[in-house]
């Protein structure tokens, strides 16, 4: 029982991380249709921002640690922003009228470029960053093995939670997010009603790589070392829980994310660690196979 | 053409359509088009499937770049050229609005949200950069309630009011189409852009299309423009006329001068010596007896 509530902890926690990656999969599918295959290397960049941020202001002198958390907090946000708009501006963009396979190209391009440039720019070798926030509760005890919960396993719930709240706010009940939606339906018909589908395509693109962002701080305070390639494995697995929820779907992103997680954390708990990957794409697998449209997704009927 | 030579009778031009053309490779789909709306005026543009009336609201609305000619669009005592303008910007600065031949509703979206899409600058604007909407301010807050007043305005208008909660894909047909004129209101334009807005209803419905889009001439004083195949919209609302055919404009003006004009009767019927014109296409084009 007490290992299998360890587990369970374990399993929130890095569902958390993969739910907030996946959020920018199924945004970016939703709005204009198209796999995002760079958006691991977003968070990857997310990642690394937290650690030189967290350096500067350490060597600035920023002793205090909620302090230096929300100044690193805001700084990778905005920086890695900046990188998803980018991507999505000098890479997405100018193919947009062309057809359906392009973009998908060019991510593909845009991720080993990021890749290669952030190993170019940081080196090859992981960054190790000594642990942060420490401490947690013990929440029981038995059998010789206690159940613990640290205070960052509980901070990254916390954020998520704060997090997802806010955005689905902002989706529901701001101009912004009404926007978003209808672009989602209908682009053209968007724009004839003045709605700046441009603008509104790069908004999203910024708000996945801001969330992307919060999951890279969260892997690096988490783990504790950063490299240039943790893009990929996160990337394919967040997509992997987009799937699982259903492209398109918001609430199907967290869901999937959650159950990413905990199938993967229940996997190395009771199987085998060396196959916890395994796991995580034999659920793709399955997915795709029987449930093509994911959990909460709506299935795509063609009026004729 | 001057201000002064456009505006016979007082009547204040809207826009203005000169020599525009629109070609797609070897095929010329309008070719020199000239005409001016104006404002508080109805003006339709009819022609044989193909004539390429759809083409000249796809370059109005800047889904096309004409291949030559000019668009102008009079607003506030200003003058905009169109054929340079971005797609939603044309929605957004020159105020035209438009519906399409086949529904185009966010149907996944309620009725009321449809209408909220459609004043989405002006709440952006009071959103600030969506903080202001996150948080739920004050500003924001009035700015909504402002949008939501006139979208409950419309879906009055149009006979939704008791169903703007609905899915807009979940509502009956002719709901739809009015609802679509709603939104595009939602815009505030100044020119409206219906193509085909009776397609698909029946005659009381298409009679309180009608009504509606009358109402909307008199009491929001602005233009309308409309391509519509049922004759009894056509010459039912319509002040001014427009004739297409291949491309080409064939007539041009009221109603009664348009009907009897021979080389309308010719694009729509053929050669009057070819055939016997059927008795209710005649009873339509009001030439029986």
């Amino acid at each position: 029982m007490a290992y299998f509530l360890q587990q369970l902890i374990n399993g929130l926690t890095l569902g958390s991380i993969y739910g907030l990656i996946a959020i920018g999969y199924t945004m970016v599918y939703g709005i204009i249709g198209m796999i995002n295959f760079a958006h691991g290397e977003i968070y990857m960049i997310g990642a690394f921002v937290t650690i030189i941020s967290l350096l500067v202001l350490a060597s600035a002198g920023v002793t205090s640690i909620p302090v230096a958390l929300v100044l690193t907090l805001i700084v990778t946000m905005f920086f890695t922003s900046a990188y998803g708009w980018t991507v999505e501006r000098i890479a997405y963009r100018p193919l947009r009228a062309s057809h359906k396979l392009a973009p998908l190209i060019s991510a593909i391009g845009m991720s080993i470029f990021l890749q290669n440039y952030v190993q170019l720019l940081q080196g090859a070798r992981g960054k190790p960053l000594p642990p942060i926030v420490t401490g947690g509760f013990t929440l029981m005890d038995s059998g010789g093995f206690s159940v613990h919960l640290s205070y960052l396993q509980l901070f990254i719930f916390l954020l998520t939670v704060a997090l997802m709240a806010g955005f689905s706010t902002l989706i529901a009940s701001t101009p912004l997010g009404r926007a978003q939606r209808a672009c989602e339906q209908d682009l053209g018909m968007a724009a004839l009603l003045g709605v700046d589908v441009d603008r509104t395509i790069s908004l999203t693109f910024v708000m996945g790589a801001a969330l992307a962002a919060v999951a890279g701080l969260m892997v690096t305070l988490y783990w504790g070392v950063v490299d240039f390639f943790i893009g990929f494995l996160a990337g394919v697995k967040a997509f992997t829980a987009a799937v699982l929820g259903g492209v398109g779907s918001l609430p199907g992103a967290m869901l999937g994310g959650l159950l990413i997680g905990l199938i993967e954390a229940f996997w190395s708990g009771y199987f085998s660690v060396q196959y916890k990957d395994v796991s995580v794409f034999a659920i793709l697998v399955l997915v795709l196979i029987f449930r093509p449209t994911g959990l909460l997704g709506k299935p795509e009927v063609e009026k004729v | 053409m001057t201000l002064a030579q456009l505006a016979v009778n007082g009547k204040q031009p809207l826009l203005e359509i000169e020599h525009l053309y629109m070609r797609f490779g070897g095929l010329v789909a309008v070719q020199d088009l000239s005409t001016v709306a104006y404002r508080d005026e109805i003006t339709a543009i009819i022609g044989p499937n193909g004539a390429g009336k759809t083409t000249v609201f796809n370059c109005i609305t800047g889904f096309y770049k004409p291949s030559a000619g000019r668009l102008t669009l009079h607003r506030d005592g200003g003058r905009m050229l169109l054929e340079q303008m971005e797609g939603f910007r044309i929605a957004k600065l020159a105020g035209i609005a438009r519906t399409f031949q086949n529904i185009r509703l966010f149907a996944g979206m309620t009725a009321l949200e449809n209408l909220l899409v459609a004043q989405h600058n002006p709440l952006q604007r009071a959103s600030r950069f969506s903080l202001a909407g996150l948080l739920g301010l004050p500003g924001y807050r009035r700015a909504e309630a402002g949008a939501i007043e006139r979208a409950r305005h419309w879906l009055d208008k149009v006979g939704l009011l008791d169903r703007a909660d609905w899915q807009a894909g979940n509502l009956p047909y002719g709901a739809q189409r009015r609802l679509e004129i709603a939104r595009a209101m939602c815009t505030g334009p100044t020119l409206l852009c219906l193509d085909e807005p009776a397609a698909g209803l029946n005659p009381r419905e298409s009679a309180e299309l009608n009504q509606l889009l009358l109402d909307i001439r008199a009491e929001e004083k602005i233009g309308i423009m409309l391509i519509e195949h049922d004759m009894s919209v056509v010459m039912g609302i319509s002040d001014h006329i427009v004739v297409l055919d291949y491309g080409r404009k064939i007539a041009d003006g009221t109603p009664e001068a348009v009907r009897s004009d021979p080389n309308v009767i010719k694009a729509y019927l053929g050669e009057a010596e070819e055939e016997e014109m059927p008795e209710i296409v005649a009873s339509d084009l009001g030439l029986a007896g």
